[in-house]
């Protein structure tokens, strides 16, 4: 172990730990919007990837690149377009896309670059968020969206049942989907699923291919 | 020329090469003979190994002065080369031996530092075209037995970067673990990607463009035209006329460090502060601090430095353009890569502003080449690159340390 694998928390978040479930051994694999660097590290730890990060704050891009990873300084919104089509096995959007300007085309871009796009986001639809927007008439402030409306970098928000849609609409396959309750437990698949994901998930995690 | 390839040290011993004639003892540069016989290590390339240059030139015979620090290891593969701006030189991580001052980048190189020489085996090379006895513009034309003055070959950052691939060559290396460079230094790292890909494990680009903006070479041609029109210059023969263009090339480097520099840092350092004096003295006279820096750089500059060098150095940067070179698309240049590369930039240079990186970047990811690349915060403009920035050595450290993991280097040794 080189010291720099151990200044990474052992504890992973399980939307990580799902996807690197999902992730092949020894595959490519570029994180857009890959934060501090934990789910590259994972994947290089126990999947053996090629992975590269793409991340908008220089204090988070300069700790990854201390800490040995290869990642830079970029923009989904505006950089994902210099990469070459399928240029990865896998393009993946965690936590992520809600931050973006153009989710659409963010999309479009990680299933042209990518053989496949791995996208997680919170899920807008979950109970607690109608409930609250419901019954306070306010935007809901939760432990997975703890800012309020004025300081959310999250300007594009959606529902489970919204982001099906838009894979529906620009022809993306959904080969795997997953979503997690509050406290990380992955929700069972039977069922009209979509439906109670929608409802009871904090966390969705969804696979497409075009 | 019999003498090939053939590895000469330092000292008192050297023996002459046959190129050399009478006329070397009277070099100029402060009285010392460090564009012959410089006190590094040098390796001099006879007639029959001579240097094809992008104008189509052969440069033949030369030298190229170099150091190294550390010990190359069983698999030579743990050999790193820095790669030196305009003015820099191959003293590194040593002292210079015209100045007396430590190398130039002591706090990047060395045992323990961020380019650890107890793991790495780091070479540096003077530049061809340089004047710290690498063959250039103030070396003797074995034709004329006199300087080459104007007579030296228009060279580019490529033919550089093609005479240090013949250094490696002759060291025995065949895979550089790193090629690193900074401005000037980071447009032959790119060059060395481009040219050798298979020769270079890793890459680091600091501070630096894939190509010099017309800002750049306006710039480049003020201080040509200050050496130029200084009389002292005598048409590019001042060596044999027995004199310097001082003036001239002080002015050269006056004007180039202020793009060197950032106005935060200059107002920082100097403001409006006034040299040795508590009122203006209603004269030329160095009054500001900032002038009376300026004019010690100058003339310091003047001792170490070869006013020709200057103006072919300067052009060699002014033709760099990998785009255009390859067809107008610079991911061209770096198809197939396999190497590793780190792109450095810094928030305040504005000579090779963060934009130019990114260009850099682009282009690495559209082959899809793996690159890492990071923006440091910094007011000291373009200089940060040599100067104490902390998240700078952070990134070096961390991006050669996974490096040396992957090639397998093992770290260095304790103490």
């Amino acid at each position: 172990m080189t010291p720099w694998q151990d200044q990474i928390p052992r504890k992973h978040r399980v939307d990580h730990l799902l996807i690197a479930e999902m992730v092949k051994p020894g595959s490519r694999v570029l994180d857009v919007g890959c934060g501090d660097g934990a789910l590259l590290h994972l994947l290089a730890e126990t999947k053996d990837v090629d992975g590269r990060g793409m991340e908008i704050s220089r204090e988070r891009v300069n700790a990854c690149v201390a800490r040995g990873l290869s990642v830079i300084q970029g923009n989904a919104d505006q950089d994902l377009d210099a990469y070459p089509d399928k240029a990865f096995d896998y393009a993946i959007l965690s936590l992520t896309v809600q931050a973006t300007q153009h989710p659409k085309r963010v999309l479009e871009n990680l299933l042209r670059i990518g053989e496949r796009a791995i996208v997680s986001f919170p899920n807008f639809g979950h109970w607690s968020i109608r409930f609250k927007l419901l019954w306070n008439g306010r935007m809901p402030v939760t432990p997975n969206l703890p800012e309020q409306w004025y300081d959310s970098p999250d300007s594009h928000l959606c529902t489970v049942i919204d982001f099906v849609n838009l894979c529906k609409e620009i022809g993306a396959t959904i080969e795997r989907s997953a979503a997690f309750n509050a406290s990380g437990r992955q929700l069972s698949t039977r069922g009209t699923f979509m439906d109670m994901h929608n409802l009871f998930g904090e966390k969705a995690v969804f696979m497409l291919k075009r | 020329m019999q003498v090939t390839r053939q590895d000469f040290g330092g000292g008192p011993e050297k023996p002459e090469p046959e190129t050399v004639l009478e006329t070397a003892a009277e070099l100029p540069l402060s009285g010392t003979d460090e564009i012959e016989h410089p006190s590094s290590k040098v390796v001099r390339f006879g007639l029959d190994a001579a240097l094809r240059l992008e104008c189509k030139q052969d440069l033949a015979p030369y030298q190229i002065a170099y150091e190294t620090y550390g010990e190359l290891n069983a698999a030579r593969s743990n050999a790193v080369l820095i790669c030196h701006a305009l003015t820099g030189d191959q003293y590194v991580a040593s002292a210079q031996p015209v100045t007396g001052k430590p190398g130039w980048w002591t706090s990047m190189v060395g045992p323990g530092k961020p380019i650890d020489t107890n793991r790495f085996f780091v070479i540096c090379s003077n530049i061809l075209g340089g004047c710290m006895g690498s063959t250039g513009p103030a070396s003797i034309n074995p034709k004329t037995g006199k300087p080459y003055g104007l007579e030296f070959p228009v060279i580019t950052i490529g033919d550089m970067v093609d005479a240090q691939a013949r250094l490696i060559d002759h060291l025995g290396i065949e895979t550089l673990f790193s090629v690193i460079g900074g401005s000037m230094g980071g447009m032959q790292v790119l060059e060395w990607a481009a040219r050798y890909k298979d020769r270079v494990f890793t890459a680091v680009p600091l501070a630096t463009a894939a190509w010099h903006s017309a800002q750049n070479i306006a710039f480049h041609e003020v201080g040509r035209q200050a050496v130029m029109a200084d009389p002292e210059w005598a048409g590019g023969k001042y060596t044999e006329e027995g004199r310097t263009p001082r003036r001239g090339l002080s002015v050269a480097r006056m004007a180039a460090h202020i793009t060197y520099l950032s106005e935060e840092a200059l107002q920082r350092k100097f403001g409006r502060n006034l040299q040795d004096r508590t009122t203006r003295t209603f004269s030329f006279d160095a009054d500001f601090q900032v002038e009376s820096y300026l004019r010690h750089q100058g003339s310091t500059f003047v001792d170490r430095f070869d006013p020709n060098s200057y103006l072919y150095i300067t052009r060699s940067m002014d033709y760099f353009d990998m785009a255009t070179q390859n067809g107008g698309v610079l991911a061209n240049a770096f198809r197939g890569t396999k190497t590793r590369f780190c792109v450095v930039s810094f928030t305040s240079d504005w000579l090779y502003p963060t934009r130019e990186s990114k260009e850099i970047v682009q282009a690495l990811n559209a082959v899809a080449a793996n690159v890492s690349f990071v923006e440091i915060e910094s007011d000291k403009g373009h200089d940060a690159f040599l100067l104490e920035e902390p998240e700078l050595f952070a990134t070096m450290r961390g991006f050669l340390g996974s490096a040396a993991a992957k090639r397998g280097l093992l770290p260095a040794r304790e103490g």
